[in-house]
């Protein structure tokens, strides 16, 4: 059950080492770690409270650790915005979706990189709109998300249709590694297969995911390998095939531990 | 995962329509074609603020009716569109944000303090040539340093911005009188009433031009570009923008800035149009600001909103004063009116934030 990290062919695309972060009296990661190699699905598990949270957000650039490093093909990077994270190709679903409801479902999806007009309307920073349309249009027939109007504000839609927005955001703009912070957590049986399906596919282009549940069938059912956080460090490693959910949980809740170091 | 079935596209609305590979759009069931055109329709019924222009219509129709003769004189409309410009100008930046889920009570005073920098301008520059332009930048630089002062305090030091824009409200009026010693500045030179205060280019008169031209780049700049894009989705969803890699903050101290260099530019047009600084008239601007944008379906909670709406929202209390002076009732009746207007157009901004709550 336990992996050997000399057995593993690949280095990792991207590598947490020793990462500490603490808030106010609370240390939410103390010498965490955390890898993915390419094209996984790898699901990081965890109680309430593990650091779960706070180490997929200082993937994603939204926080900065206060010691340790995050390595992207080995090399140390400096993830001090999202925009950081985005460069090095890691996009996240987050769990609240971070969708702005009032805007169109293109809108959203182009989010923060809009395409702009050509030449000097473009300098003035115009937006190119039907270029825009175009792109979620094609992205969302791609992922089959069922969504046909890609001017319908978000907050017309349903909980199902912006998880597809989201989701759809991050596949199309990742270049390596998809994050996704409870993508199940508020769907159906049905929703909830249709990310699974997802998720396959993702793997299938060549990126990584790395996925944050805890729908432990849902884990079992989509991932290859499993590291689960305790208490703001990494207690263990599994692979998803020779794992039980009776090793899994004992390892969250602390009855097992394969790593003392920090 | 199974792309949608698109055999059921033989019920499709247009029977002739091509069904080429590129032709994507076609290519939807008729209840999505349906469900897209409704969408839509609902989406230009709330873009242009339909409903507060068919108010207006309603309004104007009535006293052309009661009126005709004496509303529909040039003469009138002119003096309703000189007597709304200045506060188009501060609710063309109150909109943006209003937009960005943002208030900026200090508007007024901005108003009243940069026509007093920029009076004192002036006569300090007495004889030069650039006089009025020396006026110009020093009645909107003063503006801008409010809005930039504004911008920081919120954007920066995270203080909420109706408590930040009242202390600068308070700042800005009382500076204003200690600057102008509690009296009007007087001596604005007369050339500026004569060119901007009261001339006009083809009939229309030029405060009404300055402020027109202002709206329309609002206009451009809120639907057309990326900064609008932006404003609305900080307005929407601020985390997500942050996410998203939206310099929030920057973006932030540039629309407080903006608000606070159209209110300066309408000081400036008040020195135009009054010869004097007004110091004492502007205490209301900020609640006919904050009316005229609401009016116009800009929601206070930030995230929707129109230019076309607040130009109309600004229209509605001028007209309704004009009308029933020329009527001959009280014109106070105006007050009651707009008043109750504007809660119910706040009510139906509600009950439709609660309907989508719903869903």
């Amino acid at each position: 059950m336990e992996t050997d990290q000399s057995t593993q062919g690949p280095k990792p695309i991207i590598e947490v080492v020793n990462v500490t972060k603490t808030y106010g009296k609370v240390q939410a990661l103390r010498g965490a770690n955390f890898s993915v190699y390419p094209g996984e699905v790898v699901a990081l598990l965890g109680d309430n409270g593990a650091g779960k949270s706070t180490l997929v957000k200082t993937l994603s650039g939204v926080i900065q650790p206060d010691s340790g490093e995050v390595r992207a093909g080995g090399k140390p990077v400096k993830l001090s915005s999202p925009e950081d994270a985005r460069v090095l190709g890691i996009e996240t679903v987050y769990q609240d979706l971070a969708l702005a409801p009032d805007l169109d479902a293109a809108a959203n999806m182009y989010l923060g990189r809009e395409s702009l007009r050509k030449g000097i309307l473009g300098r003035l920073g115009f937006l190119d709109k039907a270029d825009m349309r175009r792109g979620t249009s094609e992205a969302f027939e791609r992922l089959g998300t069922g969504i046909q109007d890609t001017a319908a504000h978000v907050h017309t839609m349903s909980g199902g249709q912006r998880q597809a927005v989201a989701v759809g955001r991050a596949l199309t703009w990742a270049t390596s590694v998809v994050l996704m912070d409870e993508p199940t957590a508020a769907l159906g049986v049905v929703q909830s297969e249709r990310v699974a399906q997802l998720i396959g596919q993702v793997r299938a282009t060549g990126l990584s995911v790395v996925l944050i549940s805890h729908n432990l069938p849902f884990v079992f059912d989509v991932t290859d390998r499993i590291e689960v956080l305790r208490l703001g460090r990494r207690v263990a490693r599994f692979e998803t095939g020779s794992a039980t959910v009776e090793g899994v949980v004992a390892a969250m809740t602390g009855a097992l531990v394969q790593e003392e170091e920090a | 995962m199974t792309n949608k079935p698109s055999d059921q596209t033989d019920t499709t609305l247009d029977p002739d329509a091509p069904s080429t590979p590129s032709a994507v759009v076609q290519e939807k069931s008729a209840r999505g074609a349906v469900t897209v055109l409704i969408n839509r329709a609902s989406r230009i019924f709330a873009a242009t603020s339909l409903g507060t222009f068919m108010l207006l219509v309603l309004i104007v129709i009535l006293f052309a009716l009661l009126a005709g003769d004496r509303f529909f004189t040039t003469f009138n409309l002119r003096n309703i569109a000189i007597d709304t410009s200045g506060l188009l100008l501060i609710s063309v930046g109150m909109t943006f944000v209003i937009i960005v889920a943002g208030i900026d009570l200090s508007v007024g005073a901005v108003l009243v303090f940069s026509a007093v920098i920029g009076a004192k301008a002036m006569i300090a520059a007495e004889g030069s040539p650039l006089q009025l332009w020396i006026g110009l930048a020093a009645t909107v630089l003063a503006g801008l340093a409010w809005g930039i002062v504004n911008g920081i305090l919120i954007a920066k030091a995270s203080l909420p911005p109706l408590i930040v824009t009242l202390g600068t409200l308070s700042i800005a009026l009382g500076l204003s009188y200690v600057i102008s010693g509690g009296f009007d500045v007087r001596g604005v030179p007369p050339e500026l009433n004569a060119t901007l205060g009261t001339g006009s280019v083809l009939g229309i008169p030029n405060l009404v031009l300055v402020s027109a031209i202002v709206a329309a780049v609002a206009w451009v700049l809120l639907t057309q570009t990326r900064f609008g894009r932006h404003t609305f989705a900080i307005g929407s969803n601020l985390e997500a923008a942050r996410r998203a890699g939206i310099a929030v903050e920057r973006h932030l101290i540039t629309v407080y800035a903006m608000s606070g260099l159209l209110a300066g530019l309408a000081g400036y047009l008040n020195l135009a149009r009054f010869q004097t600084t007004t110091i004492a008239g502007h205490s209301n601007d900020i609640l006919q600001a904050i009316t005229a944008v609401t009016l116009g379906g800009t929601s206070l909670f930030g995230g929707v909103g129109t230019i076309v709406g607040t130009v109309i929202g600004t229209f509605i209390p001028a007209v309704l004063r004009n009308g029933l002076v020329i009527l001959g009732i009280q014109p106070f009746w105006q007050q009651v009116v707009v008043g109750a207007m504007l809660i119910g157009v706040v009510y139906l901004d509600h009950l439709r934030r609660r309907a989508r709550q719903k869903r």
